[in-house]
């Protein structure tokens, strides 16, 4: 095995017997027995209908929730991450909240702009031009200096892609990136994201590891490499695309034909 | 038979108006039960709400000190940002609160000492109204209402519309980039208002006693007010107005920040955050009163 498969097969994320609290309410846990591991260059999509607590895993998964029972490892280090001088092990991980998520008071250049000018003490110039490659290479570049509130649906997800992407994470979150979108902006997400499972230029050409959050699971057939459902209140982890067609249990399948497989 | 008949029926009678006068006293028990029960959950809350401020405010000022030099390029900005909103751009106003001060306060005081030959209190009667009561007192409401209560629609806006997570998921303490900034302008904002404030009305307020043709030389007043005043005052005015600064900016932040998860939660927590910061402000100032006696 070389050095690079080598590390790409190294978990970045493993939970054991984790009960997942719901975000808005610490007290009630929407998630139990939640047993995974996500390998660095996985690309995960994780399933389940409204309400199943998809947002409160990753939510928990990016460190903002402590989960309530269990344990959970982000690159070796216990979740989550409170401690300032290990900001930079928490910041491995980025997070696309569904709808965006932007800064209102801000416009799209500075929203994006904003975690690499608060963390990174880079030259003005230096931050710019990082900022206006990441713009061009998503299509955003005519939006630079419009405001969070007069764009659509659609490009209110694009910039909150990029504001994760400027700190150039080793591990993506997505919540729900097809919810509400057309057939085109559909496809380009499912095309950019497969670049960035791969290696796109606006990581430098390096692989990140994806956990997509979603309630159709056919759009990310061919696409994703794993799946896992989420089912009344248990994390089942199916693997890969050919594993879940050999499954022939009844309840299973009948979660499955809801999400649309 | 009459008689047993008679007894019957007082007895029954009375069985009733015990029954009555029972329920009564029963009712009234319940009415006292539930009052009380009211006062009791109103203390509970207010103890509860008065824990969780003074958490905040610890909690904001652990941040405000280890992260001082964290993010200079993205916090001078906001800081600058937020002393402008609660300073420079009220000025106006308080031009006119200190001509308005200047005749309500100076100007009646000199139309009724003058005529009891009392002039010479003129010096120490505006110390105490207006440098160590109505000035800072006064800017700090007038401060709040103008930006403390938009503090909070901001940021309970913020809150609801999950920004606050979209900034702790980039790692960015939202205490940091929210509150700290909204507290250095406050405090400096009502210290700065402040001293205006009281510049202003001992001008205006000499220039009413000059309309009124008070025999009273420009030097005069000024010595008078000078003489009256203490060391004690210039503390005063500067711990008191970024006292008055430090409450406002925690009750209506914590009010943004720590309640509203829905929109239609915002208005409520606007209106508790106002009610707080007053009474809070109001208590201050009564300690100040309280050190200022006794020193």
């Amino acid at each position: 095995m070389s050095i690079a498969e080598e590390k790409r097969a190294q978990p970045v994320i493993e939970m054991l017997d984790v009960a997942v609290p719901v975000f808005d309410e610490p007290g009630r846990v929407v998630l139990e027995h939640v047993t995974w591991t996500v390998s660095a260059g996985d690309y995960w999509v994780v399933a389940g209908l409204h309400g199943t607590g998809k947002s409160d895993l990753l939510m928990m998964t990016a460190g903002l929730i402590a989960p309530a029972r269990g344990m959970y490892r982000f690159c070796n280090q216990q979740m989550p991450i409170m401690d300032e001088t290990e900001l930079e092990t928490r910041l491995r991980v980025g997070l696309v909240f569904d709808g965006g998520r932007l800064f209102n008071h801000l416009s799209v250049a500075e929203n994006i702009a904003l975690p690499l000018r608060y963390h990174r003490a880079l030259p003005v110039q230096e931050t710019k031009t990082h900022v206006e490659m990441l713009l061009r290479l998503m299509q955003l570049d005519q939006l630079a200096d419009a405001m969070p509130t007069t764009l659509g649906h659609s490009w209110q997800k694009r910039v909150g892609l990029a504001r994760a992407l400027v700190l150039q994470p080793e591990v993506l979150l997505i919540d729900n990136p097809l919810g509400g979108l057309d057939a085109r902006n559909a496809q380009w997400w499912l095309r950019f994201l497969d670049e960035l499972s791969v290696g796109h230029t606006v990581m430098g050409g390096k692989p990140l590891t994806l956990v997509v959050a979603t309630d159709t699971l056919s759009p990310w057939q061919g696409h994703a490499r794993q799946v896992a459902l989420l089912d009344h209140g248990q994390f089942i982890a199916l693997g890969s695309w050919d594993e879940i067609g050999e499954t022939d249990d009844p309840r299973l399948k009948a979660v499955l034909a809801e999400l649309g497989v | 038979m009459q008689l047993v008949f008679t007894l019957g029926r007082m007895q029954n009678g009375a069985a009733q108006n015990t029954r009555l006068i029972a329920g009564h006293m029963l009712r009234q028990v319940d009415r006292i039960g539930l009052r009380t029960a009211a006062l009791g959950r109103k203390l509970l809350g207010f103890v509860l709400t008065a824990r969780d401020l003074g958490a905040f405010a610890l909690i904001t000022l652990g941040v405000l000190i280890s992260k001082f030099s964290v993010a200079p390029e993205i916090m001078r900005p906001r800081v600058r940002h937020e002393i402008n909103r609660a300073g420079v751009r009220l000025l106006p106003m308080f031009v006119f609160l200190a001509i308005a001060l200047g005749l309500l306060v100076i100007g009646q005081a000199v139309a009724w000492l003058t005529p009891v030959g009392a002039i010479d209190y003129l010096g120490p009667i505006i110390v105490i109204v207006v440098v160590r009561e109505l000035g800072p007192l006064l800017t700090a409401l007038v401060v709040l209402a103008r930006v403390g209560a938009a503090h909070v629609v901001e940021l309970g806006n913020t809150r609801a519309l999950g920004e606050v997570e979209a900034l702790e998921a980039l790692g960015i303490d939202p205490v940091h980039y929210l509150v700290v900034p909204r507290l250095i302008g406050l405090a400096l904002g009502i210290f700065s208002l402040t001293v205006y404030l009281i510049v202003g009305v001992l001008v205006s307020g000499y220039l009413w006693a000059f309309i009124q043709e008070v025999p009273l030389l420009p030097g005069q007043y000024f010595r008078q007010v000078t003489s009256a005043l203490g060391w004690l005052d210039f503390a005063s005015i500067a711990l008191k107005t970024i006292g008055f600064g430090f409450v406002i900016a925690t009750v209506t932040c914590y009010h943004g920040l720590a309640r509203p998860l829905r929109l239609d939660e915002v208005p409520r927590a606007t209106v508790h955050a106002v009610a707080q910061s007053l009474v809070g402000c109001v208590l201050l100032d009564a300690l100040f009163i309280i050190i200022y006696l006794s020193a």
